[in-house]
């Protein structure tokens, strides 16, 4: 499908959607509450056939959290990339999509265990990486730890 | 005394118990740490826990300047060193509309494919040992051997190269280049046949690969399992035939398929590729044209705001970089995408109701790197 | 190691040959044919742990194989456990959580043990010192350390020749007197 039939069919399903300037990819700000929805179209419509999340990015932009999906379809080769941003710095929450695409699983849990951002739904949401009673997310901006990490 | 024998007596069969298997074993190539859950010999649940080599690399990229990132990158694969380089280098380079030389390409794409061969030899020799095959440690190491002698002589590094650099190479290689490389590819074209002989046909060896660990094609594509591991069942994930880069899309090269999706067809997916990637090799390596070994660069790099993400086909699956950059010499937010991350993830499904040892199997031909699962 | 002299220039004590001259020509009352048979055997047959936490654990490898030949110096069989283990070769990165794990395959392993700690990492933090958030800057804050090899990764020739100094180091011991294995804040090194 090309870029401009898939815009109008994003935008048929979360009219809400902003799209983004990015030379790479197709690129949507979707409202969070819309996000189940919209990937669950995107998966199960045959005509979208999105099968392939090939990355899942947690990123601090400074005053908002939020998660970064890349999705590609291995059939009909297009691919789009979804936003979700929060203010919410203290309890950040979307909801998982572990059930759709079994990659997001450790993804999700990475994401948690540096950005401390929730995914409801998850079956199994634990630090990954880090030790299990570490404070603090390392990978926000404002993290500090005076410790273990020395400056340069 | 009857009682005692009329008491309910659960039987081992029955019950479940747990095995922890590393940090500190030798068949998990690393300090990954696989919690086991078995019944009797049967697997019935694996939990990884990883973490154990967790460096924030992409902490660190934050503070780091783009040619400072390709130090950190090699460290991350360490097999497949020019390849995460190449990564680093293509995306800042598509960010900054640089056209490298050709002969910077052809350059590329033939160290490139080195090492994917030295990668996928030492992934051969400690397969072979996993699996109770010590000749395979030797017998890989040694061949790998002549191609980090290659390495060593233009860039003087083994193992970590840094040898890219974004528009190009640091220097060029050494005059000599050209010809050692014949001279191992005629060699080991000798040498490959040795693999066939000692493993690819033993029945033991047979034995304990083929039906084991099945992953079908909509699992991996669902479970984002790329690279060799990926393409033993089927699905068609190489990045260089979907994405071309570098030369890629100026040889020609077979993209090696199995269908089955055991750990049989995943190992000879590998020794395959290593088949193929010399015929890259071959075809470029007589024409690498003259010219500069790298283009102008400002000295410190600002990549225009915006977003990039470039992937390549590393020696393990699809690497993928995601960049925030906001016009500053420093990234915002670098991902890194690491394939063994992602196959680690389809372990768990794979090896249930397998038996333990088959677990030491399946595991060693996921070809897991564990500092590139963690970062 | 059992050498405390008065009169020692601080000099003198860094330099490895004086020591082992000093040693041999009556430094310690002690050094009998007995220690000379039992430094001989255990220095000649160091068994080290298969431990690699990275990149360094390839130039490992690469040392024990075909090429270079770990076994030509009595640097034998890797062990894969560390009750069996003499010498523990940390080869890569040591982070917060493989801390404990590595002081526990410390505390495992029979005495007389040693550890050479290989490549940046080990030494100092190496190439992750700066700017990171679960690095261990030196595993002789974990375990102490007899040698020290320098390098990113260090070259199977640098591991060598690291290994031959312990040995020279294992040579100088004495029987005498207990080798500390606890850490004592002092840091037990041999120059490179
Ligand atoms: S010193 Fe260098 S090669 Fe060794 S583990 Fe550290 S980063 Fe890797």
């Amino acid at each position: 499908m090309d870029s401009e039939k898939l815009t109008d069919k994003i935008l048929e399903i979360v009219p809400e959607a902003q799209q983004e300037e990015n030379k790479q990819f197709l690129t949507f700000l979707i409202p969070p509450d819309k996000l189940k929805t919209l990937t669950t179209h995107l998966k199960e419509e045959k005509e979208l056939d999105f099968d392939y999340l090939f990355c899942l990015t947690g990123v601090d932009w400074g005053t908002e959290l939020g998660v970064v999906y890349h999705l590609t379809s291995t059939s009909l080769n297009h691919s789009v990339e979804l936003k979700v941003k929060t203010d919410n710095r203290e309890t950040p929450e979307f909801d998982t999509v572990t059930d759709l695409w079994m990659t997001a699983d450790f993804f999700e849990r990475e994401v948690w265990d540096l950005f401390g951002i929730r995914f409801t739904g998850h079956p199994d949401l634990r630090r990954i990486l880090l030790e299990e009673d570490w404070v603090g997310y390392p990978m926000r901006k404002d993290y500090t730890d005076e410790v273990n990490i020395v400056e340069l | 005394m009857k009682e005692i024998i009329n008491l309910p007596v659960q039987s081992i069969e029955e019950e479940e118990y747990h095995i922890n298997m590393g940090p500190q074993h030798p068949s998990t190539h690393g300090v990954l740490r696989l919690v086991v859950t078995l019944q009797g010999e049967i697997v019935k649940k694996l939990q990884p826990h990883c973490g154990y080599i967790h460096r924030g690399i992409e902490k660190m990229c934050e503070k780091d300047t783009y040619q400072q990132i390709i130090h950190l990158t090699d460290r991350m694969d360490y097999l497949s060193a020019h390849i995460n380089n190449h990564a680093v280098c293509l995306l800042v380079e598509g960010a900054l509309e640089v056209e490298v030389p050709e002969r910077v390409k052809y350059i590329r794409t033939i160290l490139d494919e080195l090492n994917r061969i030295a990668s996928h030899q030492l992934w051969w020799s400690s397969f072979g040992m996993d699996l109770g095959g010590l000749t395979c440690f030797f017998y890989g190491l040694r061949d790998r051997e002549h191609i980090l002698d290659i390495f060593e002589e233009s860039f003087g590094s083994r193992l970590l190269h840094s040898y890219y650099t974004p528009g190009g190479l640091m220097r060029d290689v050494h005059p000599n280049f050209q010809k050692r490389v014949k001279d191992f590819l005629k060699y080991n074209r000798k040498k490959i046949k040795d693999y066939d002989r000692i493993l690819s046909g033993n029945v033991i060896f047979l034995e304990r690969s083929k039906g084991v660990g099945v992953l079908s094609k909509e699992l991996a594509i669902n479970y984002g399992v790329t690279g060799p591991s990926g393409r033993g069942s089927g699905w068609a994930c190489d990045i260089r035939k979907k994405h071309p880069y570098a030369m890629y899309d100026k040889v020609e090269f077979r993209e090696v398929l199995r269908h089955e999706g055991d750990t049989y067809s995943r190992y000879m997916v590998r020794i395959d590729e290593m088949r193929e990637s010399m015929n890259i090799i071959e075809q470029l390596i007589d024409n690498i044209p003259e010219g500069d070994f790298s283009a102008k660069m400002k000295p410190i790099i600002r990549l225009p705001e915006g977003e990039y993400y470039q992937c390549v086909e590393s020696a393990r699956g699809e690497l993928g970089i995601y960049c925030i950059s906001d016009g500053n010499k420093n990234p915002v937010r670098m991902k890194f995408r690491t394939p063994s991350f992602v196959n680690l993830g389809v372990l768990d499904k794979i090896s249930r109701e397998m038996k333990i040892a088959d677990l030491v199997a399946i595991g060693a031909s996921l070809d897991l790197v564990i500092p590139d699962i963690d970062r | 190691m059992g050498v405390r002299i008065k009169n020692m220039k601080y000099a003198d004590f860094q330099d490895n040959e004086t020591l082992e001259l000093f040693e041999k020509t009556g430094g310690n009352v002690m050094l009998t044919t007995i220690d000379d048979v039992i430094d001989w055997g255990r220095s000649n047959s160091i068994w080290p742990l298969t431990f690699a936490t990275s990149c360094c654990g390839i130039e490992m490898m690469a040392t024990g194989a075909s090429r270079h030949d770990f076994a030509r110096f009595g640097i034998e069989v890797y062990r894969a456990s560390p009750r069996q283990a003499d010498v523990i070769v940390v080869a890569g990165t040591i982070v917060n959580k493989m801390a404990p794990v590595l002081k526990r395959l410390y505390d495992q392993m029979s005495d007389p043990k040693y550890v050479i700690a290989m490549g940046a990492c080990a030494v100092s933090g190496g190439p992750f010192f700066y700017n990171t958030y679960h690095v261990i800057r030196g595993v002789d804050h974990v375990v102490p350390v007899d040698v020290y090899i320098p390098g990113c990764p260090p070259r199977p020739e640098a591991l060598l020749y690291g290994v031959m100094q312990l040995q020279r180091k294992i040579k100088l011991e004495t029987i005498a007197k207990e080798r500390k294995t606890k850490d004592d804040g002092r840091r037990r090194t041999i120059k490179l």
